[in-house]
């Protein structure tokens, strides 16, 4: 059983307390900086607010990362099969990759249309996480072993043994790796396409962000924001959680 | 030996190539069955070359190269100079895998692979991971792999050079007493002498690059034992190893 790190706890209350003390001290006024005791009330009365809009966010990451997933992976072994079409296209997706999300945003509402956010949304949280998935699996793939690739080749294994008892347990780790950055990246694709979107229709935290900012509701702001960064922790733990296990 | 023992592996004017490089022979060679024959030469001369011909993993560019087997498989069992496996399987899955490769049903498998590793002493090791075993253990899981599809010939290639004296004595003896009771043709590639002559029937010296045979010492045919390493037997042999392999050295 691993003991528990009390430091980083302990430098956060320390933090808070000094930035509660600090907000106090100086009369900062609330709007530009609210001390932490109004955040948490903040969370306390918006959270019938922010909670089913913080659960459409994370709908829309887990979604955006499933997809992901499946795409990273089936790309990766196209490629890895045929190294011609890896080797044709593997610099264009780089180019995809290199584009920020927030220009390539407009256009892809225009395509999916202003009355399908969500779709936006997903195609454009998709593009952000679905790299990772895709670079790491292709090198997993590419990671076996000489000798067990000899040993395998010795007893005649067919492809699909191959793939099943070889390559799928190589890549299994690297593709562990890939998906950890593509968990955080979907939830950060998602975040900037329902700025970008500009619109309440899927009801996410990132709208009640921006609504809240209309409002100079720094507080809720706050809040939303430490919603946020909380998703992206779980997201991590489980994840990490997933990977000792495999480790064990 | 008794030369009515049935061959196993054999190369008939066996040569290889890479592109232009001439790596190996043209080379004949014959294991019976229930023989040992060790393969000692330089660096670079094909040793491991041959093997890989002769596990059907590296093709001839001449000539013929064959190993025979019984039981419907024309796999011989290989032990690579490291022991591969794989570190996400338990020592009996990695020792299942040449049957679960064939399509042998999991009972059965894992049941011959559990026999397998008590053959070489592993019997409470079943369940360990590859990383929790020693060097030497390790090497033992990959014996039993390459023993538990009951192969008709054995192929080993510098298999135990990175393990320590007492280790290595032990695991020769393992290859021996597979050699005995399962009657393998079994061809070892070493660069110990002192290996070569306690394992072997017989040692064919090869030549450096292309190999071929410049030698072949007869090993007398008494029990292996502690008694043997001291014996003029073995001293003779390891001396007339030593000898064409200086003579080599001379040349080159």
């Amino acid at each position: 059983m691993k003991s528990i790190d009390f430091a980083p706890i302990l430098a956060g209350l320390l933090m808070l307390a000094l930035w509660e003390g600090l907000t106090r001290f100086f009369q900062v006024p609330s709007v530009i900086l609210p001390p932490p005791s109004a955040i948490g009330a903040a969370l306390v009365e918006r959270g019938p607010l922010l909670l089913p809009a913080a659960g459409v966010t994370m709908g829309l990451a887990l979604t955006a990362l499933a997809i992901s997933i499946g795409l990273g992976t089936l790309v990766a072994l196209i490629f890895a099969r045929i190294p011609l079409l890896e080797r044709s296209l593997g610099p264009y997706a780089l180019v995809l990759q290199a584009t920020p999300i927030v220009a390539i945003a407009p256009l892809v509402i225009i395509w999916t249309g202003i009355e399908n956010p969500r779709r936006a949304i997903l195609i454009l949280a998709v593009i952000v996480a679905v790299f990772p998935v895709l670079t790491s699996a292709l090198a997993g793939l590419k990671a076996v072993d000489p000798g067990l690739d000899r040993l395998f080749r010795l007893h005649k294994a067919s492809s699909t043994q191959r793939f099943l008892r070889l390559e799928l347990p190589t890549a299994a780790p690297f593709l562990l790796a890939g998906i950890k950055t593509a968990a955080g990246l979907s939830l950060v694709g998602v975040v900037v396409a329902e700025f970008v979107a500009g619109t309440g229709a899927t009801g996410g935290l990132s709208w009640r962000l921006v609504e809240a900012g209309n409002r100079l509701e720094t507080a809720t702001m706050f809040a939303a924001l430490f919603l946020l960064a909380l998703m992206g922790l779980a997201l991590h733990a489980v994840l990490s959680l997933i990977e000792r296990q495999m480790r064990t | 030996m008794p030369s009515e023992s049935p061959i196993r592996l054999s190369a008939e004017q066996a040569c290889v190539r890479f592109g232009r490089l001439d790596a190996l022979g043209p080379i004949d060679l014959s294991v019976r069955a229930g023989e040992c024959v060790v393969l000692l030469g330089p660096s670079g001369c094909g040793k491991s070359t041959l093997l890989a011909a002769l596990a059907g993993l590296q093709a001839v560019a001449s000539g013929k190269v064959q190993a025979d087997a019984t039981g419907g498989l024309d796999i011989p069992g290989v032990v690579f100079q490291e022991p591969n496996l794989m570190n996400w399987a338990t020592a009996e899955d990695n020792v299942a895998l040449p049957l679960a490769l064939l399509g042998v049903d999991k009972d059965a498998r894992l049941e011959r692979a559990q026999a397998a590793l008590k053959r070489v002493g592993l019997a409470s090791f079943a369940s360990a991971y590859p990383r929790t075993l020693s060097g030497g253990m390790r090497m033992r899981v990959a014996l039993a792999r390459a023993l538990v599809n009951d192969p008709s010939s054995l192929l080993l290639d510098e298999p135990f050079a990175a393990i320590d004296e007492l280790g290595r004595r032990a695991l020769d003896d393992l290859v021996l007493e597979a050699k005995r009771d399962h009657h393998l043709a079994v061809l070892f590639v070493t660069h110990s002498v002192d290996e070569a002559v306690y394992l072997a029937d017989r040692i064919l010296v090869l030549s450096p690059r292309p190999g071929r045979i410049m030698a072949e010492i007869a090993v007398p045919n008494v029990p292996r034992d502690p008694a043997f390493l001291t014996s003029p037997a073995f001293a003779d042999a390891a001396a007339a190893a030593r000898r064409v392999l200086s003579a080599q050295l001379v040349a080159a």
